[in-house]
């Protein structure tokens, strides 16, 4: 495995995290937008009230427009796995790929084909019919994002697989324990509700500003209570899964928990730092200082493993070792997955030569030393800090945001319930507000999940260095500003439409 | 079930989904060869909004289709998905581009206040109409023509071109695949207006485009054919895996694959019935046009994927280095991943079946510009 061109890796990283920011700039409304006109056509379908008619295709118009275009940038991220990371690719083809080829067979067809119908069919099937493709595109949505987080969980917590020497990758041993992961399930259902929770805020802010416009309030407030009540209750369940998806993090990622927390040195009763601002980094010893916080005392032991007296190892701690709460120092993991790495050459090198016995001794290294292959291709053991700053305070900045969320939920129903909501007029702003933020919270949750987890593309086992496409560092420049320039067109064209298309209100199905 | 077949027995049967996957997307084509005829048969702004509605009802089906034929690629076939991607890596963005841009157009086109303009968007449906299809059609000629690739023992792979696939562009076979897809999604367009479209100027219009574009379609796809039956191919020894140049190996396929060769020159007729039937007797075929066409299209590709890649056959061949050549064999997933996905696969018959019901229900008649006064419309 060859480190490639430092400008190369940063580049094709560059362009992935764009597509991806861009894609999940679509895919969360998709996600909770579908529901929640689900339970909205179901009402219309249920109470024949035409009002709820009108409300459901109010916002399948906006779910439209949203809709091709996330399609659009989705595209461009299942074939970059590919063009810019070639060699993780065959390194993971065999347990990636299945996740990918299930997602297309069961879920993109379902959504794809019900949506057709969603749209076209209102005057063309049963209004059960229609009813069922509008649920089916929303069941067909979420299962897409199900294959495509699978996939994700098991870069994270890499499970039943075992690596075979004669293909030079990993292979899949068992398809249920990939499936089943306890980081993919609990990844899937963070990420889907915050989908559903982005969703709710956007209805709950644009009725908002319905009201805010003294324009088709009643319309406006039944919508509301929908994404009311769908909102709390995601926000609740959000809160949850956040919290195990850190138990999960702190115990098999312990240096993305050790940056996000910014824990250097590891302690037992270790503190949680509710807000820090961090001051500069101490240039001997590399740790970032904080020059204010405000700390509970023992509640990160206690959180992360329900333990108060618990220890929370810190980035010293897994750079340097600590032999008493049994860490390995990185400098010996580093050796370790150097022995790997030759001992994968020498396989290869005596299977030319059919040398059966330098091959069964080069596979019994290779197998003792597997679990620290990636660390083989790093140069020092800092490589494996990722950046503090902008997990640290993408965390909090992601956590404080989803419990105003939480709240605004609460005071949407409790003002709608008592008929005030009209006259709340800070609330109504503040829940207008609120749109931007929830993409924001959303997108942080992956800047958590993806810069925490620096530089494995795979945990432990394989670089994000020795995992880029072997391509002309300007080609990938050049497709990089392409995408900036086209998907960035296209949001301001979406942008346009949309609001174009809540300023219109909800007439017969919004664009008619 | 799958458990007890051979590798090489799964590897086959995930070639044989791969290739029908590749051939239905085909088909599913005529949606860009639609868009690419909205200037010469749409001549006002009504009947390039009907054109694109009767087709835009189906561009998830095309885009789904390309979307699932790449990921069982990456999933049953994955050296070759990260050689050839990262390879041929501007061919591959060209076409990538030409769809991102097709799937915002429909839903944005005509929509107030859509920033960049109806005719930008109908400009974009064009371009994946024409580079779409074209680029689609010589990416896949190369599995018989060879592209430019090594791949060291741990399958880590190296494109020796610095154009990264657009070199496949200049090749006169593969370019007389891509148009002979470029205009057969044409001809597929004009027959599916033909069942779909009520609207006299349209079908006027149609009928008369319909032998201006079969017509370079039989030239550039006899161009191929002649191409493939005449040259050398990439022969695989089954005992060594070496890889050899073999005179006529791809007629030696079809000639030692009877049931492929049937399915070929099947396909072949029933495309060009399809063509020739409504020409003949216009009211009779009309409808059922498309569907002869669409099935002999079918046959036609398929049997063409399975003389790439099966019978001892390299499907992605290494001109750079025979011996780095692709072949079901040395570029599938394990064993246990092709069970696995081969269990998934039993869905397929499900999906088709709710494909053709949902289809049916939403197509249940002609359709002209006044019914698109009450519908989404694109």
């Amino acid at each position: 495995m060859t480190n490639f061109d430092p400008a190369l890796v940063d580049w094709s990283r560059a362009q992935f995290a764009l597509t991806a920011i861009y894609h999940w700039f679509f895919v969360p409304l998709t996600l909770g937008l579908s529901f929640i006109v689900a339970f909205m056509e179901s009402i219309y379908v249920k109470t024949g009230n035409e009002e709820w008619k009108r409300i459901t295709k109010f916002w399948m118009t906006l779910f439209g427009i949203n809709f091709a275009i996330g399609v659009a940038t989705g595209i461009i991220l299942e074939f970059e796995f590919g063009t810019n990371w070639s060699n993780y690719s065959w390194f993971v083809g065999d347990i990636f790929g299945a996740p990918l080829a299930v997602e297309g067979i069961m879920a993109f067809f379902i959504e794809s084909t019900f949506v057709a119908v969603m749209f076209i069919g209102w005057n063309k099937v049963s209004k059960k019919f229609h009813l069922a493709s509008t649920w089916l595109t929303a069941i067909g949505a979420n299962l897409s994002a199900l294959w495509i987080l699978v996939a994700n969980s098991w870069m994270q917590y890499p499970v039943g697989v075992h690596f075979n020497p004669d293909t030079a990758r990993n292979e899949m041993s068992n398809f249920w324990e990939v499936l089943f992961s306890p980081v993919a399930i609990n990844k899937f259902l963070h990420t889907v509700s915050s989908g559903y929770v982005l969703a709710a805020v956007f209805v709950i802010g644009i009725s908002s500003w319905f009201l805010l416009k003294n324009r088709q309030i009643r319309l406006a407030k039944m919508s509301m209570v929908v994404a009311a009540v769908f909102g709390l209750v995601m926000s609740v369940f959000i809160i949850l899964t956040g919290d195990h998806s850190a138990k999960l993090m702190a115990k098999y990622q312990p240096m993305k928990f050790a940056a996000m927390e910014n824990v250097y040195e590891g302690q037992s009763k270790a503190p949680l730092v509710v807000i820090g601002l961090f001051q500069g980094k101490n240039e001997t010893t590399g740790k970032e200082e904080f020059a204010a916080k405000l700390e509970i005392q023992n509640f990160l032991s206690s959180m992360a493993f329900m333990d108060a007296n618990a220890f929370v190892p810190g980035i010293k701690d897994i750079i340097e070792g600590n032999a008493e709460h049994n860490i390995m120092p990185t400098s010996e993991r580093i050796a370790k997955g150097k022995l790997a790495m030759d001992a994968l050459k020498g396989y290869g090198e005596a299977k030319k030569t059919n040398d059966t016995e330098k091959m069964a001794q080069s596979a019994k290294v290779l197998e003792e030393n597997y679990r620290h292959l990636g660390y083989g291709s790093l140069s020092a053991p800092t490589d494996i800090i990722p950046p503090v700053k902008l997990t640290f305070y993408s965390f909090r900045t992601m956590v404080f945001l989803g419990f105003w969320f939480v709240l605004l939920f609460v005071l949407a129903l409790i003002y709608l319930m008592k008929n005030k909501i009209d006259h709340k007029k800070w609330f109504l702003r503040a829940a207008l507000i609120s749109i931007p933020l929830a993409y924001l919270a959303t997108q942080l949750g992956w800047v958590v999940t993806e810069v925490g987890r620096q530089p494995w593309v795979i945990q432990d086992l394989m670089s994000v260095a020795t995992g880029v496409s072997h391509i002309n560092t300007g080609s990938v420049i050049t497709t990089f500003f392409i995408f900036l320039v086209v998907f960035t067109v296209l949001l301001i064209a979406e942008v346009k439409i949309m609001v174009k298309q809540i300023g219109l209100g909800f007439k017969d199905g919004g664009n008619e | 079930m799958f458990e007890t077949l051979s590798h090489t027995a799964l590897q086959h049967y995930w070639w044989i989904l791969v290739s029908l996957l590749g051939a239905i997307l085909v088909f599913l084509l005529f949606v860009q060869g639609g868009q690419s005829l909205i200037y010469q048969i749409g001549k006002t702004a009504d009947s390039r909004k009907l054109i694109l509605n009767t087709v835009g009802s189906k561009w998830e089906f095309t885009f789904t289709t390309l979307v699932t034929f790449g990921g069982a690629f990456f999933a049953s076939f994955p050296l070759f998905y990260s050689t050839s991607f990262s390879g041929a890596y501007w061919v591959w963005f060209i076409i990538l581009f030409a769809f991102v841009v097709q799937a915002v157009s429909y839903e944005f086109r005509s929509k107030p206040e859509n920033f960049l303009g109806t005719k930008t968007f109908d400009a974009f449906l064009f371009v994946n109409g024409l580079l779409g299809t074209i680029l689609l059609g010589a990416a896949v000629s190369t599995f018989f023509t060879g592209s430019n690739f090594t791949i060291d023992s741990q399958r880590h792979s190296e494109w020796t071109m610095a154009t990264r696939g657009l070199e496949a562009a200049l090749n006169i076979q593969n370019l007389s695949l891509g148009l002979a897809v470029f205009f057969l999604s044409r001809v597929l367009a004009i027959l599916y207006f033909f069942n779909t479209i009520s609207n006299e100027e349209v079908i006027t219009s149609s009928r008369k485009h319909l032998l201006y574009n079969a017509a370079p379609f039989v030239v550039f796809f006899l161009m191929f054919v002649g191409f493939l039956i005449f040259s050398e191919g990439f022969a695989v020894d089954p005992v060594t895996g070496n890889v050899s140049m073999e005179p006529y190996k791809y007629l030696h396929n079809l000639i030692q694959m009877p049931l492929v060769a049937v399915l070929f020159l099947a396909g072949v007729v029933l495309v060009l019935a399809g063509i020739i039937m409504p020409v003949l007797s216009f009211d009779k075929w009309r409808d059922k046009a498309i569907w002869m066409a669409g099935v002999g299209t079918v046959l036609t590709v398929f049997s063409l994927f399975l003389v790439a890649g099966f019978n001892n056959t390299a499907f992605y061949p290494s001109v750079a280095d025979l011996q780095s050549s692709l072949t079901i064999a040395n570029s599938s997933s394990s064993h246990y991943t092709l069970t696995a996905m081969s269990y998934v696969s039993l869905f397929i018959p499900f999906v088709l079946a709710y494909i053709v019901f949902a289809w049916r229900a939403i197509n249940n008649k002609k359709a002209d510009v006044k019914d698109l006064e009450n519908e989404h419309v694109y």
